[in-house]
């Protein structure tokens, strides 16, 4: 790499892709840990804001996808292992990966908001998780969550879609050198 | 010295797209539809829980009559009381079952993951429903 290369690199911002994505790991677990300390019921079992996808969704719009779902991949087994158990692992997974790959589709098709990206990654990161728990106990008596998921769905993705778009809004001039 | 405060315009911040608002109806739509359908399927008129463990129906009980039940070997406790049957007790770590609100309308449904729990209201009025459901 010659000097101007260099240079050119150093102005854009990001040289280190694997030092930025330890930093992404970190800061999704960090939401993680954070957030299993906010004692905020929502009178249903299994909701919650999900800040960790706040980091999630802000890797799609700044690194590649590829990153992105090993981020998200990596973030739950940290998480499970650290702060939940087996069961929340299969679950987490199922919903990440699932709201992953919509989100990714939606950003793809274009015409969406962040706002709306992240609202589709809530809804369906509750479905996978929903859908998982329907395969475990074998009923589809949990089909009963289904508005409640929804919704909440809705409403912790538009939250973190708010966020996001602050964010990047701030983070114009930033951006990682593949 | 004037002192200017930059309003904070919540509108601004959210831009949304026209495509956003279609997939926001679309989710409330389907919200709104899926509750319909428990409300009016579902119905009143509850008979009895039924008790699964692994997909498996370990037992009847009816509502009618107050009871405590072990579930599993008692790894989780039901109890029914008038006409609601009730999670009080389980060994699981997180007790999501227990902290979930006495069931008594058809339909409704109490379920404990980690021991692969599930407690349901039935009727027998509407088994074709239920068919299905299963």
């Amino acid at each position: 790499m010659d000097h101007k290369e260099r240079i050119r690199r150093e102005e854009s911002g990001l040289r280190n892709e694997v030092a930025y994505f330890g930093v992404f790991t970190a800061l999704a677990l960090i939401f993680s840990y954070v957030e299993t300390l906010i004692p905020i019921s929502f009178g249903v079992p299994g909701v919650k804001i999900g800040l960790a996808n706040l980091v999630v969704v802000i890797a799609l719009y700044k690194i590649a996808l590829k990153e992105a779902y090993l981020l998200s991949v990596v973030r739950v087994l940290l998480a499970g292992f650290l702060f939940g158990n087996y069961f929340s692992i299969i679950y987490s997974l199922a919903g990440a990966l699932l709201s992953l790959t919509v989100m990714a589709v939606l950003k793809k098709a274009g015409g969406f908001s962040i706002i709306g990206v992240s609202i589709a990654g809530g809804v369906f990161h509750n479905i996978g998780q929903l859908f998982v728990a329907m395969l475990v106990v074998e009923t589809f008596r949990v089909a009963y969550y289904v508005p409640v998921l929804l919704i909440a769905g809705l409403l912790t993705g538009c939250v973190i879609g708010i966020l996001s778009q602050e964010m990047l809004r701030r983070l114009t001039h930033w951006r990682v050198d593949g | 010295m004037k002192l200017e405060l930059k309003k904070f315009h919540l509108k601004e911040k959210i831009d949304l797209q026209k495509k956003d608002w279609v997939l926001i109806a679309i989710i409330i739509f389907v919200a709104g539809l899926a509750f319909l359908m428990h409300h009016f399927i579902g119905g009143k008129g509850a008979g009895c829980v039924t008790v699964k463990v692994e997909g498996e129906i370990q037992g009847v009980y009816s509502l009618a009559e107050d009871q405590v039940i072990e579930i599993n070997d008692g790894t989780n406790i039901l109890e029914i009381r008038n006409g609601t049957a009730d999670v009080t007790g389980a060994d699981c770590p997180d007790k999501l079952c227990v902290n979930q609100k006495a069931i008594s309308k058809n339909g409704e449904s109490i379920i404990c993951l980690p021991n692969k729990v599930v407690v349901t209201v039935d009727s027998s009025e509407n088994s074709e429903f239920d068919a299905v459901a299963q």
